[in-house]
């Protein structure tokens, strides 16, 4: 068998990282037809590229059905529980950087830290009867990171797509969201909270700590990973 | 090691008579509940502590975490103080920080209902959980909630403050992190000097998007000049909360240092005597209060229900083990259950696969 390498399998993300293993003198490519999931590697022996969305790549890594995989660290440490048991990063690849923030209307000038958002919240509940809506779809880390903050009487509502927009079409109050230039953020009247982000991402490459290896395989690991210099 | 459901219910079946005779009635409620009212009352945090999952009709339930709040609900809808309850079932909590630890385990309770004599049915519980546990290698853990929003309430600082204080007394990190504020000793963040000396900050700050009014941003900015405007918390008043806190002792010590503490503080004193007369109900029930130990704290950052007396029963050999029996007065809980309407209440849980796993009676 082989080593199963699992990297992106579309867009920026996809090019970049087949840019950074390039550079390592590790070739990976895309065959077939466009439309076709399907890639080679070159320049090592033994290695196998799965291509898959980076958001099943955390859940293949954790089941130990690929070895290494290339993803950010937002959705490792949102979809694995216990995540550093399950895998191990080896390389940041210096791309891909984004960061989990929280944002409030820029109307609202009372709040900049996590203490003005629990204020804030409190008495928006007493007024609204209701909790403080904050739109994310990282729930489990936005979670941890406001009961670490002491922000109480908020809930979070799932919003899988165009988050920024759900304040101004009243379905929250507030966002949790990936940003990197905070431009999308700004067009929408939104401002970042003046704290520590819930959490600064970048394209990682990630081993596997479950996946089993053969000796052949173990070869092969060892020889791409001395090549990558990780 | 290897406690099986079977051995886990049968000892919730035995439990549960010693309930039965100690007069309480039986009842039962569903492993389903409606997620919204858990999640209104304990908030967002509870979503990772228990498994709430999706149904196209009712909308989203929850896999019970407790019996408590189901309980008080069907109490204040039939039934009259004083009322004694027990029940014996599977309850649901998901480990994500613990795998190790059961996701899915019994608890057997006892709740009383009872209008009159709060110190005489904190005794009685503890009483009937003491005598029950008394077979196994334990070390029984009391507290007092009451006696620290007692200490809150009476602080010489604005209503608000106190609110807020009030509001995060079972956060015990972000308790502090407010008292260090309004007492000076952790500085006003730059934005919030920056705002507070814009004459006019609603200007140029951008449109008025959402459901937060501009009036509710206007009123906060208000509150806020006339907290800066208050000064800080007298440091005297924040070390008396810090001198409460670190009371550990064995009953009888605790309450002469509490008797001490309430000399600065004379609203301390209901409480302080309200614990007294708890002390004396216990031991005229045949517990010795000269060891029996008490905890300021004990009970504010896990327990976030209960406002009085708290208990805990801890395996004396096993630390790495969870309290094998929690407890204690919920009267707050009955209050925003019953919308404003109380129902004075204490109660128990033991955990029976704990208690076999623990092992050896002593």
């Amino acid at each position: 068998m082989s080593v199963k390498l699992g990297v992106p399998s579309k867009g920026r993300l996809m090019e970049k990282t087949f840019d950074w293993f390039g550079a390592r003198g590790v070739g990976l490519t895309r065959t077939g037809n466009d439309r076709e999931y399907a890639g080679a590697v070159d320049g090592v022996e033994g290695v196998d590229l799965v291509l898959l969305s980076a958001g099943e790549i955390p859940r293949e890594l954790a089941a130990g059905r690929i070895h290494l995989g290339v993803t950010g660290t937002d959705l490792i440490r949102e979809k694995l529980v216990q995540w550093d048991q399950k895998v191990e990063p080896l390389a940041e690849l210096g791309f891909g950087q984004a960061d989990l923030i929280v944002a409030v209307p820029s109307c609202w000038v009372d709040v900049d830290t996590l203490d003005d958002l629990d204020a804030a919240a409190a008495a928006f509940r007493a007024q609204h009867g209701f909790r403080m809506r904050i739109a994310t779809k990282y729930h489990r880390l936005v979670r941890e990171y406001l009961r670490q903050g002491g922000v109480a009487d908020y809930q979070l509502v799932d919003s899988q797509g165009a988050t920024e927009g759900t304040v101004k079409n009243l379905t929250a109050e507030a966002v949790a969201d990936i940003t990197s230039t905070g431009d999308t953020l700004r067009a929408n009247h939104l401002k970042v909270i003046d704290e520590e982000p819930v959490l600064r991402s970048q394209a990682t490459l990630f081993r596997s700590r479950t996946a089993k290896l053969d000796e052949d395989e173990r070869t092969a690991l060892r020889t791409l990973m001395a090549k990558l210099d990780v | 090691m290897g406690v099986t459901i079977a051995q886990e219910r049968a000892e919730a079946v035995r439990l549960r008579a010693r309930f039965l005779e100690a007069g309480a009635e039986n009842v039962d409620c569903a492993i389903l509940q409606p997620a919204e009212t858990l999640l209104d009352l304990y908030g967002e945090d509870i979503r990772a502590r228990t498994y709430v999952t999706h149904d196209p009709a009712r909308g989203e339930v929850m896999l019970r975490p407790d019996f408590t709040v189901p309980v008080v609900q069907m109490h204040m809808e039939t039934g009259a103080a004083p009322s004694r309850y027990t029940y014996a079932g599977e309850v649901f909590r998901r480990q994500e920080e613990h795998p190790e630890r059961a996701p899915e385990y019994f608890q057997v309770g006892f709740e009383l209902f009872a209008d009159d004599d709060p110190a005489q049915a904190d005794a009685e519980v503890f009483a009937l959980f003491a005598e029950t546990l008394a077979p196994y290698r334990l070390r029984a853990v009391t507290g007092d909630i009451g006696i620290l929003t007692a200490a809150v309430a009476g602080l010489e600082t604005s209503e608000r403050r106190r609110t807020a204080l009030m509001r995060h007394i079972w956060r015990p990190r972000r308790f502090r992190a407010l008292l260090d504020r309004y007492s000076g000793r952790s500085p006003v963040p730059p934005s919030r000097k920056a705002l507070l000396a814009r004459e006019a900050p609603m200007e140029s700050a951008g449109p008025a998007i959402g459901l937060r009014s501009e009036a509710e941003i206007a009123a906060r900015i208000a509150s806020l000049r006339e907290d800066a405007a208050e000064g800080p918390l007298c440091d005297s008043q924040v070390a008396l909360i810090d001198t409460l806190l670190a009371v550990r002792e064995t009953c009888s010590f605790a309450l002469e240092q509490l008797h001490d503490i309430a000399v600065d503080m004379p609203a301390l004193r209901p409480a302080v005597e309200h614990f007294e007369r708890r002390c004396e109900a216990l031991a005229a029930r045949g517990v010795d209060v000269a060891t029996l130990e008490f905890e300021a704290s004990y009970g504010r950052s896990s327990m976030e229900y209960y406002d009085g007396f708290v208990f805990g029963f801890v395996p004396t050999a096993r630390p790495d083990l969870p309290p094998v029996a929690t407890g204690g007065r919920y009267d707050a809980l009955t209050e925003r259950l019953g919308n404003g309407r109380a129902a004075p209440a204490v109660g128990g849980v033991v955990r029976p696969g704990l208690l076999l796993q623990t092992g050896e009676r002593a």
